[in-house]
């Protein structure tokens, strides 16, 4: 592995997904991505007592379905990078627990499931894995629960407010096998440009997704048209068109390319208007990137691919304590191979 | 290290150059307004129509049991409750806050969901450390500052000697 500029990592072994799986909830599975999901739950409970460990069980079942989908017995993995947004990351910990291999635990708020897929492919370019898993999951009532009100409280959200993803995407990294080669991995700085709603995510985070395409840019010396699609993670309705506009001031041809974000992607917002702004949370980056994304590129619609997954880093307490809200964005390179 | 660079960036050290300042602007460009004038009215039509029922339900009670009108509001306000209470429960109560905004949350209904959605999300951890903890979660700041205000106009009609004669 070699380093390109500042903070791009470029992946010289050819890491690859071998395997890979999206189980979501009922809202995602009435989305326009539904046919790319491997199994969509019709209800938020996923017969489960608790929101949270409905949230565990999408991932222990998406974690599940990677392995088998990568030919590959959990015996034979070598290590899990997992995170998500609970406090002290328990749905991922405790999904490890039963895996029972070797577990990193990250959190990166929404960009987890870039910086998991980042960290895995580093682990196996490194030679230090063979096999390695990278996974996140959210889960909206968790989300809500934690960071908001309770579920089934009656506020009015803002016209900019988003709707977070219940859904969990896991991905097998490997030097050896078939699959989609991740040649790059731009790791964010933390950006905070002073936005204090917690509703307005949009808006805290597009500077950070506009950082890290800069740098990106800058450190491969790459024009944007060498993609076929960019995605960021999940800026939605409002984050979005600032990122354009950033981009568009720094003097970057986005035109080159097809720019879209995942909240966006994975809703549609005119049937399903009570996601208001569009999606958010670790599962909806994970979901259409290991869904619909690398179905997209098996089909061979899409040879190369720049996923930017956009991460708010604030707590319950940060926002109440008056405290502006930091954002963060990696971005990973997936490349059809030949 | 290659040392490459895209086009006209050469100059730039730092990546995105942009103040908070200059910023805020760009993001309040983008921000779609709150629509308070649809929201005001939306309030003012549903907050009208809880009232209309609770009338409704007091008059029953006056008319059905014989009571005054002061007889009645205690049971009026307990079956504002209940139905707050069971919409919350059948999960249409945060569906219905969403359009009609104030217009369900200042009525008794209101509170009532706000301790009602609390108590359920807690349940999970508990009777006593979670729905007896957080109960009150939402609520309790109502019940606070209500009782700090009528200190308040309480102390203020005890200076100015009127209005509190019948307390």
């Amino acid at each position: 592995m070699k380093r390109l500029g500042r903070q791009t990592w470029q992946f010289e072994n050819r890491p690859r997904i071998i395997g890979r799986a999206a189980v979501v909830g009922p809202d995602e599975g009435k989305g326009p991505l539904s046919s790319d999901f491997d199994y969509i739950y019709d209800n938020l409970e996923i017969g489960e007592k608790t929101w949270e460990k409905a949230e565990r069980k999408l991932l222990e079942q998406a974690s599940q379905l990677a392995l088998i989908n990568a030919n590959i017995t959990k015996e034979e993995l070598h290590f899990f990078v997992g995170g998500d947004l609970m406090n002290q990351i328990i749905s991922s910990s405790f999904s490890a627990r039963k895996l029972g291999v070797p577990y990193l635990g990250v959190f990166g708020a929404c960009s987890t499931s870039m910086e998991t897929l980042a960290l895995a492919s580093m682990i196996v370019d490194s030679g230090a894995g063979d096999y390695v898993l990278a996974g996140t999951v959210s889960h909206n009532c968790t989300v809500e629960k934690q960071f908001r009100y309770p579920t089934e409280y009656g506020s009015q959200k803002p016209p900019y407010a988003q709707y977070t993803v219940t859904g969990s995407g896991c991905s097998v990294v490997s030097r050896t096998g078939d699959g989609p080669v991740v040649t790059k991995a731009t790791i964010g700085r933390i950006m905070d440009l002073g936005i204090k709603d917690p509703f307005n995510m949009g808006s805290a985070m597009a500077p950070a997704a506009a950082d890290t395409l800069i740098s990106h840019f800058r450190d491969t010396g790459l024009e944007p048209g060498y993609y076929d699609l960019i995605v960021t993670g999940d800026l939605a309705s409002v984050g979005l068109p600032i990122t354009k506009e950033l981009l568009q001031k720094e003097g970057l041809p986005m035109e080159q390319t097809v720019f879209n974000d995942c909240g966006l992607m994975i809703y549609d917002r005119e049937k399903q208007p009570y996601v208001v702004a569009g999606g958010s949370g670790c599962g909806c980056s994970a979901t259409v990137t290991y869904g619909h994304i690398l179905n997209r590129m098996q089909k061979g619609e899409l040879k190369r691919v720049l996923v930017v997954a956009t991460g708010a880093l604030l707590s319950p307490l940060s926002y109440q304590q008056g405290e502006t809200i930091p954002c963060i964005a990696h971005a990973v390179a997936i490349e059809k191979e030949g | 290290m290659p040392a490459q660079s895209a086009s006209g960036s050469e100059k730039k050290s730092s990546s995105l150059s942009m103040d908070e300042k200059e910023y805020k602007k760009v993001a309040k460009k983008h921000e779609p307004p709150r629509p308070i004038l649809k929201n005001c009215l939306k309030a003012f039509l549903v907050g009208g129509t809880v009232c209309l029922i609770g009338q409704a339900i007091q008059e029953a009670f006056m008319a059905g049991f014989d009571m005054t009108s002061k007889e009645a509001s205690n049971p009026t306000v307990a079956v504002l409750i209940l139905i707050s209470v069971i919409l919350t429960c059948l999960g249409v109560y945060d569906k219905m806050a969403q359009w009609a905004g104030a217009g369900t949350a200042v009525p008794v209904t209101g509170f009532a969901n706000s301790m009602c959605s609390a108590a359920l999300e807690h349940r999970a951890e508990g009777l006593v450390l979670g729905v007896g903890a957080n109960m009150f979660k939402l609520a309790g700041s109502v019940i606070v500052f209500g009782v700090v205000a009528a200190f308040i106009v309480g102390i203020v009609y005890a200076f100015l000697g009127f209005g509190g004669g019948h307390l």
